[in-house]
């Protein structure tokens, strides 16, 4: 608290000490300003992750089918039976079985609009909607197995699973990827840091010989390095959002790539990132300078 | 250049910053301090007491401790045996940022002087006010009033690499006065300058001595010390053969 005090009230001539120049300027804002821009972006994917996740999840979760194979003339008799099964299943809230054209319809990307379904050997599909309890899927086929020889009941978990499971070790990786940044943004301005008390030995020494304290010099250029960052992040956020901003958006026909935006409230996240970074310059900063200090005394 | 100082001046030289406690205070003391450095012992058995309104010069050979011995005055160094006592504190006891706050007491004039280059000379002087966050807008006209007494009010806004060599020692001299120290150690303050210039610098430093001050010089120039034997009471000491001596009579 006492350092942000001190940032906020730090007057002009205690920030004139440090010599203005070097290296060292360029670098802390070069690095804050590509670190924000990757950590936007990183930030853009594990919310779009967490939402592909959750979306997958909630679609597929609650729907079922059954897949009926079998003779065109025990067809009708078959998914007749089939669906007098699902209706008397519990846990299941509806069952339907899908028109000619619904079916032409799913299979029309692959085989185009003319496709004569009715005269293909084409499997009738039900479409099964779960209530929140769901149903028993073993218990379910066991019954279907009994009673309707031709169906299978695919339940989506089999690929599922694997859907939703990467999506979720993607939105995991954009989070670990905002830490790495944080570690490497740190890392960074920690090297700028050192360079510049380095640099300035004989102005701290000078400092010390008019009985500045270590909070005095080490202030002097925590504020500098702090302010830089935050300069450099805001620079690098206000691009990766305009590039964000920039994307051809398809909907949800887009799926996961044009999808990469922030909705709703997370449009606040990527405003956080430079007041993070500022804080990451700060902590780094410090201990660089309390080392350096150490060591030159 | 006027080595007298003004009313405004002397106020501000006495004016006590740091609510110090100077009644029968002992400045800085010294006992039996040693100091070695690279495996050898540059200092030995060193012990003084630097005592109030004092005047001492250092002398010695190039090479001999004097700088070393003034760096252990002011905690710059720290002793490898003995102690140094900071007014009244054992160096040895303090932390970075105590011997920080009591350097704000101590006054030091570099034979290099030691400014930040980037600064101008106003703000150099003014260093010691920052840096202890003592510049307040009062302190700007205290400021103009000391760089007119080391004669400097013209040379403000120049950069230190600008100023000639006496300039540089003036200014030294007024940063090194400007927190109202209670003791100032000159190392080789006149080195770099001429006669007449080291004739005004010594005049400033009796002025200060006759205000109260504590003051310490490093310097080879026996005539200097003639000359300020002649206006104060001075002790001369020689550092020897690692060893801090009362020089003889004839200086």
């Amino acid at each position: 608290m006492s350092v942000l005090k001190g940032l906020l009230t730090a007057d002009a001539a205690a920030d004139r000490v440090v010599p203005p120049a070097g290296f060292t300027v360029r670098l802390t804002l070069f690095s804050a300003a590509a670190m924000a821009f990757l950590a936007v972006f990183a930030l853009a994917l594990s919310l779009a992750s967490g939402r592909l996740a959750q979306s997958w999840g909630d679609q597929l979760a609650r729907s079922s089918t059954v897949r009926i194979s079998a003779a065109p003339e025990e067809m009708s008799a078959q998914t007749t039976a089939a669906l007098r099964v699902l209706e008397t299943t519990p846990g299941i809230e509806d069952a339907r079985a899908l028109t000619v054209e619904e079916q032409q319809a799913l299979l029309e990307p692959w085989f185009g609009p003319d496709l004569p379904v009715d005269t293909l050997p084409v499997p009738q599909l039900i479409d099964i909607t779960e209530t929140s309890d769901g149903y028993d899927a073993a218990g379910l086929r066991l019954r279907l197995s009994a009673e309707v020889p031709g169906a299978v009941l695919d339940d989506h978990t089999r690929w599922r699973r694997p859907l939703v499971a990467a999506a979720s070790s993607l939105r995991l990786l954009g989070w670990l990827s905002i830490l790495l940044i944080a570690a490497a943004t740190g890392a960074m301005i920690t090297l700028a840091a050192n360079a510049a008390l380095a640099a300035n030995a004989q102005v701290i020494a000078v400092l010390r010989l008019v009985g500045a304290t270590d909070s005095y010099i080490a202030g002097a250029f925590v504020r500098r390095f702090t302010l830089r960052a935050l300069a450099g992040a805001t620079v690098g956020t206000v691009l990766a959002v305009l590039g964000i901003l920039l994307m051809p958006n398809a909907g949800e026909a887009g799926g996961f790539l044009t999808g990469l935006g922030f909705q709703g409230w997370h449009w606040i996240l990527p405003l956080l990132v430079p007041p993070l970074a500022a804080v990451v310059a700060l902590g780094a900063t410090q201990a660089a300078a309390r080392r350096v200090l150490g060591e030159l005394a | 250049m006027s080595a007298t100082l003004c009313i405004e001046t002397r106020a501000m030289l006495l004016h006590n910053r740091t609510n110090r406690n100077q009644a029968g205070a002992r400045v800085i003391e010294l006992e039996n301090v040693a100091y070695s450095y690279g495996g050898g012992e540059l200092l030995t058995d060193i012990s003084l007491n630097l005592a109030p309104a004092s005047f001492h010069f250092l002398t010695g050979p190039s090479g001999a401790g004097k700088t070393t011995f003034l760096k252990l005055c002011y905690g710059a160094l720290q002793a490898t045996g003995g102690h140094v006592r900071l007014f009244d504190r054992d160096v040895m006891q303090m932390d970075r940022d105590a011997i920080a706050l009591s350097r704000r007491r101590i006054g030091v004039v570099h034979q290099d002087c030691q400014f930040l280059d980037h600064l101008s000379v106003a703000d150099n002087i003014a260093l010691p006010l920052v840096a202890s966050g003592q510049d307040s807008p009062d302190e700007q006209a205290n400021l103009r009033e000391l760089m007119g007494w080391v004669g400097l009010s013209g040379r403000a806004d120049a950069l230190p690499p600008e100023l000639s060599g006496g300039e540089r020692q003036r200014a030294a001299l007024a940063r090194a006065v400007i927190m109202s120290p209670d003791v100032i150690l000159a190392d080789e303050p006149t080195g770099n300058v001429d006669w007449e210039m080291s004739q005004r610098l010594l005049k400033l430093l009796v002025e200060l001595n006759r205000m109260g001050k504590t003051i310490m010089i490093a310097t080879h120039d026996l005539a200097l010390i003639r000359a300020a034997k002649q206006q104060v009471q001075a002790r001369v000491l020689r550092i020897s053969n690692r060893r801090l001596q009362l020089a003889g009579a004839d200086l």
